[in-house]
């Protein structure tokens, strides 16, 4: 109980940030309350529900269920650092598809989203489901979440499809 | 649904145009009440009882009160005498209602689990929740009831020494029925048990109060449904006036109902930055939500249906033992009488009809309104008889919903408690089920697949409810403490571009983007050329909020009367500046034009540019352009539908899987079929959820036994199949838009369809009902039991 404080570095969205904390603090209440970024959200306190989810070296992880000092020297990504110029697909696909009602669970959503759409290969419908287990949505009935994920993979599809078109003209250019 | 790039003005109404709030919400940029964060602020804790009945013998703070960062604590008698009690608002007539004293934080006795005692204020919340941990408090625990039956016998513990037997209130509607049951062909009994259930949105509560001492105002952001209604009771509560008081609640986290009642949390924070002129936050934890948040439903229904060999109902009746919980919340009252007790007779034409409830308090948390309140329970009661009954005479359960469902040319339609039905066409609905489904062919893969030791079983569900809920004249009739219409303002700026200001209070449902339409579509507008506010007391000065399907059928009314305002307005400053009568120029996409001489013409921009500008305006025409409405509608809208669930039952586990689920749902005039659809999505979740996974349970010491996410299932994407959904449209003739509201419907209809669904798979086992929810366990048990009687 006594607030002693330790240093950490965390790279946060791209940037570097040095802060001392107490020991105890959660990740996501060092994200919301000390930097303001409140997209992440905590819907629970039991891990259960998944809004608190970031991408930390690249994972998927619930920021309540870690420590702060433990993410030390961590990357992280929150939903504020997913638009780089344009909305990242994920974030393009959940607005296309209706994957979001009241929100709150969308911050978390989607940076789950974010870390399967990464993963190897295409998923289908039904591995999408599945791999929703650690998220909790009560508004959407999940099925436009579902429909959002496919859809995220297209536009990255699109996209690849057309970076290489790109790549190609200025090889013959 | 294809998406036009450019939609052709005057056609937005129709469109699946994506939401204008997501924008926000996707950039993580929504103003969620635990988003604010103010200069100086401090965190409170409230410290609850572990008990769900004792006495509170004493509190001790002395060790509390020097820990680090500890500001303040105050415990029950701190706050007794200053502020008021949390009220209910509720009060139906002829029930004989005792309305047990609430107090913010108890300083007696504690009544159910999580009651709290005493409030800590800290710097930080973990120093707050440090402190907590250092109050001790005495408690000498008293004995419990927990169960509606239990509580109104004779030797059962008081949870209000006042209130004898536990009875809140007895309210009953209808005839005496007792010769018709006596002389009926069939008579089908059977008792359900409506289980209690958590809603559970995503957002747990929160509140944030700002008190400023030189000026006396306090502005309170909260999780709430209805801000409006929250201003109006805090005002009462603590006594301050109205106008000195802000109520805000932008971007709210989901509802379902248990946003819309006044919770002493808020109270106490309140009050606490009263007391402290510092800002005070209080949020919920998780476990607290589940503790505290009001819960919904939880009858014990003792049920009688009467009926000819025939198929023809001719009677229902209902006596229900409706659990109010250990107090009774703010519109806890009206969910088991008005809107269940009136509308068991469903979609049918049933010339017979009587509810009897008792509203009985016990040591478990107060329930509320959860999405759909007292509907879901009536359609419930209604569509399981019609299996039951079909049954009993043996007769196919499609065949008898066929002979009594309320026929198209009967609107309105007069149910027997006097509600009128506005519009519909129940058969419609039917008909497009069944072009999804094929009726025949599932039964004879039903009987093939038995043969070989598999079980899957339809389900059928009509059902029709009350929405748009309004007028007030019949929410005063009916003993809503409140007012039930809707004001909208509709402020054209110079550039002609506006802001709707809508009372309704949107928390998910997309009504900034369903409202905006409506403007877009009647002004001949951009859609980006509109915002939509709500949420904040001080730019709305009056509302009702958003429950009950009532926010577009109500709100979105309002906009569209506020519109014509504007256009008349407009109409006026157009025909001056074009130099003819008013009655010469027609309004159409956006363009005033002369009657026959479209190229004389003037933009809506730019009369609204000539209307600031004022420079030459026709005589007795003020400056500006903005319409406010303020629309109370003429009666309920009813929305209805069929939804028809087809499950396999695993004998060997009790295992259900939801193979199909097909919704046919008609809410009226569609204004965004995406959001219409994401609606139903969400609705159907809850109500399937209600059948097969949901249930709190409390100990017989009224302990909550699933006080998480680890013991109560809340649905997961894995659960589901696709959904089928399909609309018919049939609007509502007394709303200026014609629609009826669709944010229930899902969870309405969902419920008795899933539980068919299972019996039917199950009636070789002879197996004719079980209590929800239908958990593997319980399936299991109930197939075992069988077999080993047959
Ligand atoms: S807040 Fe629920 S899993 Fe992190
Ligand atoms: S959108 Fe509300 S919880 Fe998922």
């Amino acid at each position: 109980m006594v607030s002693e404080r330790f240093p950490v570095t965390l790279t946060i969205n791209g940037q570097k940030i040095v802060r001392d904390v107490e020991p105890r603090t959660l990740l996501v209440h060092f994200l919301r309350d000390d930097l303001n970024l409140t997209g992440t959200h905590v819907g629970c306190d039991t891990s259960q529900c998944g809004t608190c989810t970031i991408l930390l070296n690249n994972q998927a992880v619930k920021s309540c269920t870690i420590l702060t000092v433990q993410a030390d020297g961590a990357e992280i990504v929150t939903v504020e650092g997913l638009e780089r110029e344009h909305l990242h697909p994920v974030q393009q696909a959940f607005w296309e598809k209706h994957g979001l009602q009241c929100g709150f669970c969308t911050p978390g959503a989607m940076m789950l989203a974010a870390y399967l759409i990464n993963q190897e290969g295409p998923l289908t419908e039904e591995a999408i489901r599945r791999q929703l287990d650690g998220l909790l949505c009560r508004c959407t009935g999940y099925e436009n979440i579902v429909r959002a994920i496919k859809r995220a993979q297209e536009i990255i599809e699109e996209g690849d499809k057309e970076r290489s078109q790109e790549t190609a003209q200025s090889t013959w250019g | 649904m294809m998406k036009k790039e450019v939609i052709e003005m005057a056609q937005v109404i129709g469109q699946p145009l994506k939401r204008q709030e997501d924008i926000r919400l996707i950039r993580g940029q929504g103003q969620y009440t635990d988003d604010i964060k103010l200069p100086g602020m401090l965190y409170a804790y409230i410290l609850r009882s572990p008990y769900a009945h004792a006495k509170i013998l004493s509190i001790d703070t002395t060790v509390a009160k020097t820990m680090p960062g500890v500001v303040a604590i105050f415990t029950g008698n701190d706050l007794k005498d200053e502020v008021g009690l949390i009220p209910t608002a509720w009060i139906p007539p002829d029930s004989d209602l005792h309305v047990p004293p609430h107090p913010a934080l108890a300083y007696d006795t504690v009544r159910y689990q999580g009651d709290g005692v005493a409030v800590i204020i800290a710097e930080s919340p973990y120093q707050a929740q440090d402190a907590a941990f250092k109050i001790s408090v005495q408690y000498k625990p008293l004995p419990v009831v927990t169960d509606p039956r239990d509580a109104v016998q004779d030797q059962a513990p008081l949870v209000h020494s006042e209130i004898a037997h536990n009875i809140a209130f007895h309210w009953r509607a209808g005839d005496n029925l007792d010769d018709i049951f006596s002389q009926a062909d069939v008579v089908v009994k059977q008792q359900f048990r409506q289980q209690r259930l958590i809603p559970s949105a995503m957002e747990p509560r929160c509140a944030v109060a700002d008190y400023h001492g030189a000026t006396g105002e306090l502005t309170l952001w909260a999780t709430t449904q209805n801000p409006h209604i929250h201003r109006l009771l805090m005002s009462g509560i603590l006594g301050i006036s109205e106008h000195k008081l802000r109520v805000i609640a932008i971007d709210v986290g989901g509802a379902f109902g248990s946003k819309i009642s006044c919770y002493p949390d808020e109270v106490i924070v309140s009050w606490a930055s009263q007391k402290l002129h510092r800002p005070v936050k209080w949020t919920e934890t998780r476990q607290e939500n589940f503790l505290v948040t009001t819960h919904g439903r939880d009858h014990v229904e003792e049920v009688e249906l009467a009926g000819t060999r025939d198929g023809h109902i001719q009677a229902v009746r209902v006596k229900v033992y409706a659990n109010m919980g250990a107090y009774l919340s703010t519109a806890a009252p009206g969910v088991p009488t008005i809107l269940f007790g009136l509308i068991i007779n469903g979609a049918y034409k049933i010339a017979h009809a009587s509810s009897e409830v008792f509203g009985v308090l016990t040591h478990t948390t107060p329930v509320d309104a959860y999405r759909g309140a007292g509907r879901p329970e009536a359609t419930f009661l209604i569509e399981r008889m019609v299996d039951l009954y079909a049954l009993a005479i043996q007769m196919d359960p499609l065949d008898v919903r066929k002979k009594n469902l309320i026929r198209p040319d009967e609107f309105p339609f007069t149910n027997p408690f006097g509600l009128e039905y506005d519009s519909g066409n129940y058969q419609a609905t039917l008909d497009k089920a069944l072009q999804i489904f094929n009726y025949e062919e599932f039964r004879r893969d039903q009987e093939n697949l038995r043969k070989q030791g598999k079980y899957i079983g339809v389900g059928f569900s009509t059902y029709v409810e009350m929405c748009g809920l309004g007028p007030s004249e019949v929410a005063g009739a009916v003993g809503f403490q409140g007012g039930l219409w809707e004001s909208a303002t509709v402020r054209v700026h110079p550039t002609g571009k506006v802001s709707v200001f809508t009372g309704a209070s949107p928390h998910g449902q997309g009504e900034e983007t369903t409202f905006a339409q409506i403007v877009a579509e009647e002004l001949g507008i951009p859609i980006e050329d509109i915002e939509v506010i709500h949420g904040d007391t001080a730019q709305i000065a009056m509302g009702w909020g958003t429950y009950g399907s009532r926010t577009t059928a109500v709100g979105g009314a309002a906009i569209h009367m506020a519109n014509q305002k504007v256009i008349e307005k407009a109409r006026k400053i157009a025909a001056h500046k074009l130099e003819v009568n008013e009655d010469d120029v027609v309004f159409d996409k956006g363009v005033f034009m002369v009657k026959g001489l479209p190229a004389r013409s003037i933009q809506f921009q730019q009369v609204a540019l000539d209307a600031y500008l004022a420079w030459n305006l026709p005589p007795g025409i003020e400056p500006a352009l903005e319409g406010t409405a303020f629309y109370n509608p003429k009666n309920f809208t009813y929305p209805f539908g069929v939804h028809i669930a087809v499950v396999s039952v695993d004998t060997d586990t009790g295992d259900i899987t939801l193979m199909r689920y097909i919704a046919v749902d008609d809410v009226g005039k569609i204004i965004n079929p995406m959001i219409v659809e994401g609606q139903v999505h969400g609705g159907l979740v809850q109500g399937i959820g209600q059948a097969l996974w949901e249930g709190a349970e409390f100990d017989n010491q009224g302990q909550l036994i699933t006080g998480s996410f680890l013991d109560y299932t809340v649905p997961k994407a894995r659960f589901f199949p696709r959904f089928e959904t399909a609309h018919t449209e049939t609007p509502s003739p007394h709303n200026p838009l014609g629609v009826k509201g669709v944010g229930e419907t899902g969870a309405i209809a969902s419920t008795p369809a899933i539980v068919n669904a299972v019996m039917d798979a199950l009636r070789p086992f002879n197996i004719f009902d079980l209590p929800m929810p239908l958990t593997p366990h319980k399936v299991w048990n109930a197939i075992r039991q069988a077999q080993l009687s047959s």
